[in-house]
């Protein structure tokens, strides 16, 4: 017997919804054009570019170390890990030993921006669900975890605290108790809130089993981090590629097969947890000793092609740079999560409702302006 | 009818007008400063002492503001819609019974044309969505329409469940019926039908429903809609659309107070007066903004799902339970 689709007698009117540059849930200058049928998606189209800085040309035109502050402002959210692989580029390339103090502190620091950047993330997503507490409860924890870095590094959201071949800084008695405290402190604080929202009835209805981005979907287009960890593999740079010294470390690896909001969700929460046990055991571990190599006044590579992926906290960012024996690079090219894991919006959203495609979106956890560079 | 009524009258009016104004206006700030407290913040400190001018301020802000008509809109519509929500809301309240002497117009069917008043303002948002010609006003004036059809049922169920019991539609009889200590309430009736406290329940969530509040805040959905059907609205446009949700809010809120808590009367069987209804309206606004601040809102479809799903079952249960109960007992 042949099937035929119910066809529908009206008129079939669509009409396209402009969704920002400037929208509230698009939490940056994102646009995305919706073509929608009532309030259901019938496709969806990216436009991205709006904050588009030109990142990678400004690598090719200035000397090597100068376009370290840069990486700190692709994603502001996790500037950490972006100048660590940046570095990490670099000292491959040239083979400087970075001492292991400065090491453990990198970890230490980009655990801690990890943290602050998933919990920006937490009361994003919750303001995106409607929930507008949770927000001012994830900055007071992040406040704290801003002022250990600002003390350390005088910045408190794009660092530029690495440096090739180690760091700018050591780090003093007061990082490390102040760290310690934190740690302590924020265990209980993520209990309440998993009290306060992972078990609200009305959260888990808005997330649970809607938005699902299964692995294949993630492989098709590039999705890295919590979203393919979200979606049942087990992929994270910091153990399939290991780099600075995550291999001696001990922690695990989140991983949900659900694939829905839910998933992603639930990785990143468990992410953070992960993230304190880091922490406690490179404040265990921390080694005495300098925190800089020698390192050559000018940088000049020698030739070849270099790359460098760090985990942060979006999934693989990753630094290829070609160098020419120059002081300055012939190219750098930066892979950047979000713009993989924005990508697949345009399929994932097809035949969703309005208010779930948001709920997906933030649960994409996009900072714009690493989709844009 | 005696002489004295259309003065009384006129007055009642006057003190209902400037009980809706302070309440739409300080509302505003109980709920900034009570947002503010539960997010660990002080909320308006600025203004005046604890921020108490801040409503003044924003009016004055409001009122000094361009009023913009999109190119476009339907003018006379797009006018319209913000003078069509406040009224309704200040004919309501003058059938409110805040004391057994403090009444605008005692009518016998004082809750049916409460009922009418308040929905009125469906019309109006609906209206504003729609004339604004802004896709997100339009999608927001097909929620209103759709949620509120779906909630007023579950209410009137709610409601006719009540009325069996205390058998009047007078606003002032059925807060008589609960006279004496808090047991006589309407929401303990439960000689009358065990389950009354579910059917507050079911009324508060209709009546958050009803009002547009948050978890239930469909219209102004902002991460979704922007502010919905008000989003083209600028000055004080947008502001009557405020006062009218917060009077809206009251109104609701001392429905609640008449039908299930007892109106005037006092919890401990003495002193009754307009002094205990204040207390009980104004806690139950603390409970429509905490739930306000503690809840993400829900979708579209599972507040639908929840009405037609669960409450209505529900409330043509306890109808029909509360229909035995009378008949047996």
């Amino acid at each position: 017997m042949e099937l035929h689709p119910v066809q529908s007698t009206g008129p079939q009117e669509t009409f396209v919804l402009n969704l920002g540059p400037q929208h509230p849930a698009t939490h940056g200058v994102l646009r995305v054009k919706l073509t929608m049928d009532g309030e259901f998606i019938n496709d969806a189209v990216i436009v991205a570019g709006y904050v588009h800085r030109e990142h990678e040309k400004m690598g090719e035109n200035r000397p090597w170390d100068q376009f370290l502050p840069n990486t700190g402002r692709i994603d502001y959210l996790s500037a950490m890990m972006y100048t660590h692989a940046y570095v990490g580029a670099i000292e491959r390339a040239c083979g400087i030993e970075v001492p292991p103090r400065a090491e453990y502190v990198r970890v230490i620091t980009s655990e801690l921006n990890r943290i602050a950047s998933h919990l920006v993330w937490w009361g994003a997503y919750l303001l995106d669900l409607g929930g507008m507490t949770p927000l001012l409860y994830a900055f007071d924890d992040r406040e704290k975890i801003l002022d250990l870095l600002e003390a350390l590094t005088g910045a408190r959201l794009t660092y530029c605290y690495y440096r090739v071949g180690g760091l700018a800084e050591d780090l003093d008695d007061g990082f490390v108790e102040g760290t310690r405290e934190f740690v302590k402190e924020f265990r209980p604080r993520l209990k309440m809130f998993r009290r306060l929202v992972s078990e609200n009835i009305i959260f888990r209805k808005r997330v649970e089993g809607i938005g699902i981005i299964d692995a294949e979907m993630c492989r098709k287009y590039g999705a890295t981090g919590p979203m393919i960890r979200g979606a049942g593999i087990p992929n994270d740079v910091r153990r399939a590629e290991p780099y600075s010294v995550y291999p001696e470390l001990d922690f695990e690896i989140p991983v949900d097969p659900a694939a829905d909001s839910m998933a992603r969700y639930k990785v990143r929460m468990e992410e953070m947890e992960q993230s304190l046990r880091i922490i406690e055991q490179c404040l265990d571990r921390l080694p005495e000793g300098p925190v800089m190599a020698k390192v050559p006044r000018v940088l000049k590579p020698p030739e070849g092609d270099y790359c460098y992926a760090t985990e942060a906290a979006r999934g693989r960012f990753e630094v290829r740079i070609v160098s020419t024996g120059k002081p300055v690079a012939h190219r750098v090219r930066l892979r950047t999560p979000c713009f993989g894991n924005l990508s697949l919006f345009e399929e994932a959203a097809r035949g969703m409702m309005l208010a779930d495609g948001i709920a997906m979106m933030g649960s994409l956890d996009l900072v714009i302006p690493d989709i844009d560079r | 009818m005696t002489a004295a009524e259309p003065i009384r009258l006129l007055l009642f009016l006057v003190g209902v007008a400037t009980f809706v104004g302070l309440n739409a206006a300080y509302l505003v700030w109980v709920e900034r400063k009570g947002a503010g407290r539960f997010q660990r913040r002080a909320g308006p400190t600025e203004v005046g002492y604890a921020g108490l001018l801040q409503p003044i301020a924003d009016a004055g802000k409001l009122m000094s503001k361009q009023l913009i008509v999109p190119p476009g809109a339907d003018r006379v519509l797009f006018r319209l819609a913000p003078i069509m929500m406040m009224p309704p809301a200040i004919m309501a309240f003058a059938l409110l019974p805040f004391s057994e002497s403090l009444v605008g117009i005692d009518m016998n069917v004082g809750l049916i044309a409460l009922f009418a008043f308040s929905s009125f303002n469906v019309i109006a948002v609906m209206l504003a969505g729609w004339s604004s010609r802004n896709k997100y006003g339009i999608i927001s004036a097909a929620r209103v329409v759709s949620q509120n059809v779906a909630y007023e049922i579950p209410m009137m169920l709610v409601i006719i469940t009540v009325l069996m019991v205390s058998g009047t539609l007078s606003l002032t009889a059925i807060v008589d019926g609960q006279s004496g200590a808090f047991w006589n309430w309407n929401l303990f009736a439960l000689a009358s039908n065990p389950l009354m406290p579910v059917t507050f329940i079911i009324f508060f969530i209709c009546m958050l429903s009803e009002t547009n509040r948050a978890p239930f805040d469909m219209a102004e959905a902002e991460s979704e809609l922007v502010a919905g059907a008000y989003t083209e609205y600028a000055g004080m446009g947008f502001g009557v659309f405020f006062m009218a949700e917060y009077a809206n809010i009251v109104i609701g809120c001392a429905l609640a107070v008449v039908l299930f808590l007892g109106g005037w009367h006092s919890p401990v069987g003495v002193f009754p007066g307009v002094f205990w209804f204040l207390v009980k309206l104004y806690f139950m606004v603390f409970l429509v903004i905490w739930v306000r601040w503690t809840f993400p809102r829900t979708q579209f479809y599972g507040l639908l799902n929840l009405s037609w799903k669960i409450l209505i079952p529900i409330s043509i249960f306890t109808l029909l339970l509360s229909a035995v109960m009378i008949k047996l007992v």
